[in-house]
């Protein structure tokens, strides 16, 4: 790896940071906190990929592709969730999704 | 050399752009600047040597995941300003939550090293002679294809529960319904009646509308009121 490890894991650690102060700011939309949460997930597989490609380990790359998978899953899910929500309340705010409790 | 300023580049456009994602306007920009951040982030996975995850990364990420995330954003109907009132609000704890979280990650960023044995504890060392991709594919289709299966299982159920989420029956719709129509006899479809000549044809008075309110006027008075309406046009 042409860059050092380090490099790669302070800029992962900033997104993460982002990702993190992005669920925070957008309190209210949903559709913001399900790309901040990709944010995170892009930050720990910058990580994974770091770590294998400074151990010489592929394993790191393997777990990187199921994070992927689980990503991807939970963003169509997710977003399935936030159409169905729109549906019935005609808003996304995070605020009134209490509602919903029995 | 090139490689490292191909990296930090990519590395400040990448943040740069993910810091637009969490504060701008409108979010379709967000979506699009989360497209910007998956594109650097493909590109520092192809400076770590992992060009098979970079190509997924744009793949799977720009070409699936963001345009779902656009899809929705720009079909969903929502006043997007009155859902950032909150934001001077929620912003302080969100930038002290991050400082500390940052300072955190930044005490065990400057406080580790590799353990003495960690290069003999590898799982599946790189090995030189194969590319990125066949590395992988050695290693995902041999040792995790169960793993690989439980991925592709968890793909399968989101499919379905997004499916079954988003999918409404519209009330008012007629569907085909093919096994109906598989199953109707020729029984069904005609139905042959002896009609006796010229009965109901008084009750039902298609030929000609009844003159009035008398009840059932008979075939001659009908006939005198007819005849002026058919000479009329003369």
């Amino acid at each position: 790896m042409p860059v050092g490890l380090g490099h790669y894991l302070a800029v992962s650690a900033i997104l993460l940071v982002l990702g993190v102060f992005g669920i925070f700011l957008n309190r209210k939309n949903v559709i913001i906190i399900l790309m901040s949460i990709e944010l995170i997930l892009l930050a720990v597989n910058l990580n994974l990929v770091a770590f294998s490609a400074a151990l010489g380990d592929l394993v790191g790359q393997v777990f990187t592709m199921f994070v992927l998978t689980v990503a991807a899953a939970e963003a169509a899910i997710g977003l399935a969730i936030v159409v169905v929500y729109f549906r019935n309340r005609g808003s996304i705010e995070v605020e009134d999704v209490t509602m919903m409790k029995g | 050399m090139i490689a490292t300023i191909g990296f930090y580049v990519f590395a400040v456009i990448l943040l740069a752009s993910a810091t637009m994602v969490v504060t701008a306007r409108n979010p379709v920009h967000s979506v699009l600047f989360l497209i910007l951040a998956f594109f650097n982030a493909a590109a520092l996975f192809l400076i770590a040597g992992a060009e098979f995850l970079a190509m997924i990364l744009i793949i799977v990420y720009v070409g699936a995941v963001a345009v779902l995330f656009l899809f929705v954003v720009m079909m969903l109907d929502v006043n997007f300003a009155e859902l950032r009132e909150g934001i001077q609000r929620y912003a302080p704890i969100g930038l002290v939550v991050g400082l500390i979280l940052l300072f955190e990650l930044g005490l065990v960023l400057t406080g580790w090293h590799f353990a003495p044995s960690a290069a003999e504890i590898r799982m599946s060392p790189t090995p030189a002679a194969l590319t990125n991709t066949a590395a992988l594919g050695n290693v995902l289709y041999t040792r995790y294809v169960f793993l690989f299966q439980l991925a592709g299982l968890i793909l399968l159920v989101a499919m379905i529960g997004a499916i079954v989420l988003t999918l409404r029956d519209r009330g008012a719709v007629r569907r085909q319904r093919i096994g109906r129509q598989v199953a109707r006899q020729a029984e069904e479809t005609l139905a042959v009646l002896n009609v006796a000549i010229g009965a109901g044809t008084d009750e039902v008075g298609f030929l000609r509308p009844l003159p009035d309110a008398t009840p059932a006027p008979d075939h001659a008075a009908a006939e005198t009121h007819a005849m002026p309406h058919a000479a009329e046009p003369h």
